[in-house]
């Protein structure tokens, strides 16, 4: 108590120093008087008496020195007084500091909005009662083309076996893949989109969360299919949708056929278990149409694990349940072979870690994110290194005044803490300029990475874990360019200094060879932020100029449902009227848009023979759309209104090549296979040019067009939606979307329009996390290559300065110009290449850890390596211009007259 | 006469609190000048060391000071015994009563073994 009482109180002496030396003036003057007085009366002389007072006080100034140290802490003192010319230092040189200080602050910036957003996925814990001891489960299966797997989504019979089994040693929940639904509060025309999962009844009790409003799922809710029309509803989006009405209990909306009630609101910061989406609606696994069927993997499977439980045994014992019913399910499978099921069932499963959550996003977005983190460090490294020399440059200039300060007394110790406390000081400065920045940019990123129609809402707050971020990355920046330039100031030899030695170091040459080896390693990083960049553009390029084999040009995209399945007539009944509303050229229909991640596939069988390991791809579309895609028909005919043949196809050039070896296919036939032993026969009337079906990374697939009146024969006709693809008149075809939205309604008012987009907008869906890293990665290479080339400017500039006399003795003995320049740049340059090489061989190597986010990118051919090489020799030949012109200039008369 | 012995280190707070309590409200003179009369004048204060010793003791509250007048009519800064110091006193002094004992018991023993 006693010591933080006059911790505080000395403390608070430090702002009121003045006040504080009057009085100690005043008592030591009286204390003085008194034994003056005393001594008087002993008979002494007043100048004896006043001799004598003074001596056995030990010194007036003496005392009242002592007497200070222990009113005030005096390091803090001689801190607060280092701030303040630390401060004036900075202030002296304003450009180089601003450069300084903005540049960090980027750097830095970006630096803690990479840690937000990689935080915030990856990291950061759900809100629940016990994150540490959440796990996901997941199987490594083999897909297709033989490659292995992780894939976490289960079928909820396989679930309740695993549920039951896991009984005693953990609580296993369903939760689904977040959806994004149709559901309305009043009439079909007021459908919002929401998203929706559908979660065990227990997972709320599990996860330790309580109701805001009402109540919440309980076991209870979740036993019965069908039967629990209930939800529970995210404070987020009670907030944002019902104005926290409490009113909202009781509303009832519905999805489908479904009628749902709302019992209650969760409480504040859970918003469902998937990062980047915030559920807004919770719903029963039992509500799911798909929570009955053994085929359909609809929801990931959670595990809380109790504490003290072996991870191993229990993973081994549901395995084993898991592949037990894998194999009693594939009894049924009769058009697989073997081989396939024996592929099919051969499945591991894991836990894998999920305290964090679990969702498409991070898994989509985790590599590149911890890429993009990296790229930015590197950068950040460059702004230190550079900031680092201008610091080391300044010392030299600044050798005088330390050598002075240490002549006079100023420990090593109080010159190393001069110079860090200036370091810190535009550490501090960059950092809040950086925490601005990070806290408008993180934002902004997040809506680079989003799909237009399905915004990606990811919690960003700033709080402690931001905030020691920031306060760690302004220390270890503060380390990285100021302990160096410190320790050399402290390290002077003052005699040499003083008289006017090169810049009074022990060996003239250490403080360029310093900055020197600062050069290579920004170079080095440079190098390889552009190499990186490199291969992201590239990549992006690669991706954006694949051909896809059919038109985007004017062409919109009508997601359509109806509220009852109807027949597949009425849709080209619907599409006909469409084509009358002005400013519409063409319409078509098929059960969806080409490269909106959807597939159909099935196994091939010709002429009887065993079904085909290659899967055929399918798509039912309405005569004429091959046209409106402009997808020319190479041979045969297309499809005609009322198609008559039974089962005619179309098929791409690629499905001839598979499965009739690249014949002419027109006229022969084929059986689809589906699993439960069906098989549809198809007689192909054309051939159609090959187009991109379902990703635009993979090769084209076999895909085969059927009529879209067939389409009532597939097993998920009944999701009772369809695709109208417009191609309009004018340029912009999203002018005429509003139109066509109420034009569906008017016509068939059963119809409603769900979303509409360019088929533009989703071939470029399709290379998002592309655009996304191609155009970070060529910011922050633009900034690297500015900072590495202000570096080099830097360090030439410095080093003809340095090297001034010796260069004017060259040039008064007759140097060539051409010498001179070769002298000055020559030992930079080498370094440039040296260090280049090195980051690029960096490049290569760190390029193995990226090879999932490039696509037909070889890191090894010439033209990933030699572009940024290019531009690094470019830079460095800019930077040393002035520098070299500077050099040739010198006029020795001058200079040599001058020292 | 031996020559004047230093006050030792950590002694001198505890001689201040005592004098204090003794005399009453005092100035930094007055107390260096107790303590060495009081010590027989075997002991002599450096002022110089007084002061930032009763700076410490305010700090830590166990004195507080106010300023006055001295008998001879010089204005002078008195300090005066807390609550607080009062206790400390107490303390300091039962614990080097104790220390001092022990320490006296030690030297006093002859040696028995050899």
């Amino acid at each position: 108590m006693t010591s933080l009482r006059s911790t505080l109180l000395r403390l608070r002496n430090l702002f009121h120093k003045s006040r504080l030396n009057r009085e100690l003036h005043d008592e030591l003057s009286s204390h003085v008087q008194l034994h003056i007085d005393d001594n008087l009366r002993c008979g002494m002389s007043p100048a004896e008496a006043r001799r004598q007072a003074l001596l056995s006080l030990g010194g007036l100034e003496q005392t009242k020195l002592r007497v200070r140290d222990q009113q005030i802490f005096p390091w803090l003192d001689s801190l607060r007084r280092d701030a303040i010319f630390g401060y004036r230092q900075l202030a002296k040189n304003k450009i180089a500091s601003l450069a300084a200080i903005l540049s960090l602050a980027l750097a830095s910036g970006a630096c803690t909005s990479a840690f937000r957003l990689i935080d915030a996925l990856l990291l950061r814990p759900l809100p629940i009662s016990h994150p540490e001891r959440l796990y996901s489960l997941a199987r490594f299966v083999t897909d297709f083309d033989g490659k292995l797997r992780e894939f976490d989504g289960w079928a909820y019979p396989d679930f309740q076996l695993m549920r039951d089994a896991a009984k005693d040693q953990a609580v296993l929940l369903a939760i689904s893949y977040g959806d994004r639904i149709d559901l309305t509060y009043k009439s079909d025309q007021d459908m919002e989109k929401v998203n929706l999962q559908y979660v065990s009844g227990n997972m709320f009790a599990a996860f330790g969360l309580q109701p805001a409003l009402g109540r919440l799922l309980t076991p209870d809710d979740d036993t019965t299919p069908g039967a629990h029309p209930v939800a529970v509803i995210s404070h987020d989006y009670w907030t944002r949708r019902f104005s926290n009405d409490p009113a909202t209990l009781g509303r009832t909306f519905r999805i489908g056929n479904n009628l749902f009630q709302i019992v209650g609101v969760a409480q504040a910061p859970f918003t469902g278990t998937e990062p980047g989406t915030m559920t807004d609606i919770f719903v029963p696994t039992m509500m799911s149409p798909a929570a009955v069927r053994k085929d359909s993997t609809w929801h990931r499977t959670f595990a809380i694990v109790q504490p003290g439980v072996a991870i191993e045994p229990l993973r081994s014992k549901l395995d084993s349940i898991s592949r037990a019913f894998e194999t009693e399910r594939s009894k049924s499978w009769s058009n697989e072979t073997p081989q396939e099921i024996a592929r099919i069932l051969d499945q591991t499963l894991y836990f894998s870690p999920a305290s964090s959550g679990a969702s498409g996003f991070q898994q989509d977005n985790r590599r590149s994110l911890l890429a993009l983190g990296v790229l930015v460090l590197l950068v950040l490294l460059i702004a230190c290194a550079n900031v680092a020399n201008l610091m080391v440059a300044q010392a030299s200039s600044r050798a005088r005044e330390m050598a002075l300060r240490i002549s006079i007394g100023a420990g090593r110790r109080h010159l190393l803490q001069l110079v860090l406390i200036e370091s810190a000081i535009l550490a501090l400065l960059s950092s809040a300029t950086g925490a601005i920045f990070a806290w408008w940019s993180a934002p902004f990123v997040v809506r680079m990475i989003n799909p237009s129609d399905n915004p990606v809402r990811l919690a960003l707050p700033a709080d402690w874990r931001v905030l020691l971020f920031g306060i760690a990355l302004t220390l270890a920046v503060t380390c990285l360019f100021g302990v160096i330039p410190a320790l050399r100031a402290s390290a002077l030899q003052p005699a040499n200094a003083l008289k006017g030695g090169p810049n009074g170091a022990k060996d003239p040459h250490s403080r360029r060879r310093l900055m020197y080896a600062l050069i290579a390693a920004q170079v080095a990083f440079c190098c390889l932020v552009l190499f990186v960049a490199g291969l992201f553009v590239a990549t992006f390029q690669h991706l954006s100029n694949q051909p896809t084999g059919f038109s985007t040009d004017r062409l919109l995209v009508l997601d359509t449902v109806s509220h009852d399945p109807v027949l597949p007539v009425t849709w080209l009944q619907l599409a006909d009227q469409l084509r009358s509303v002005p400013g519409v050229e063409r319409v078509s229909v098929a059960n969806h848009a080409l490269l909106d991640h959807w597939s159909n596939n099935n196994s091939v069988s010709v002429n009887g023979s065993a079904p085909s390991s290659t899967l055929g791809y399918f798509l039912h579309v309405s005569p004429g759309w091959l046209e409106t895609m402009k997808i020319p028909l190479l041979h045969g005919r297309d499809f005609m209104l009322a198609e008559t043949t039974p089962g005619a196809a179309i098929v791409n050039q690629t499905f001839a090549k598979v499965f009739f070896n690249g014949e002419d296919p027109v006229g022969k036939s084929f059986d689809e296979l589906f699993p439960y032993g069906e098989r549809a026969h198809y007689q192909i009337v054309g051939i159609a040019r090959d187009a991109r079906y379902r990703d635009i990374r993979e090769n084209t697939l076999p895909t085969a067009y059927l009529p879209f009146l067939s389409a009532e024969t597939r097993p998920w006709w009944s999701a009772a939606g369809a695709t109208f693809l417009v191609r309009t008149t004018a340029a912009n075809p999203l002018a005429l979307a509003s139109t066509l939205r109420q034009a569906v309604p008017q016509s068939h008012p059963e119809f409603r329009v769900s979303r509409i987009r360019t088929q533009l907008e989703i071939n470029q869906s399709q290379t998002i996390r592309e655009r996304f890293l191609a155009t970070l990665a060529s910011f922050f290479s633009l900034v690297a290559l500015l900072l590495a080339a202000v570096g080099l400017y830097g360090v030439l500039y410095y080093s003809v300065l340095q090297r001034r006399r010796e260069i004017a003795i060259r040039l008064a003995v007759g140097a060539q110009a051409s010498s001179i320049a070769r002298l000055v740049t020559l030992p930079i340059f080498a370094t440039v290449a040296a260090s280049a090489g090195a980051g690029v061989l960096a490049g290569l190597f760190s390029s193995r850890y990226l090879a999932e986010l490039f696509y037909q990118v070889r890191s090894t051919d010439a033209s990933m390596l030699l572009p940024p090489a290019l531009a690094m020799a470019a830079s460095a030949a800019i930077a040393a211009v002035p520098a070299t012109v500077r050099a040739i200039r010198t006029d020795p008369a001058t200079l040599l007259r001058s020292e | 006469m031996s020559p004047k012995k230093d006050v030792w280190q950590g002694t001198l707070a505890l001689m201040i609190l005592k004098t204090l309590e003794s005399l009453g409200p005092l100035h930094g003179y007055g107390i260096a000048r107790r303590i060495e009369q009081t010590s027989g004048d075997l002991l002599s204060v450096n002022y110089g060391t007084l002061y930032p010793a009763l700076l410490k003791l305010e700090q830590e509250g166990y004195i507080s000071s106010e300023w006055g007048t001295s008998d001879n009519n010089r204005k002078a800064r008195y300090y005066k015994l807390t609550r607080g110091g009062r206790k400390q006193l107490t303390r300091e002094a039962l614990e080097w009563t104790e220390t001092t004992a022990i320490l006296a018991r030690f030297l006093s023993s002859k040696a028995q073994t050899s």
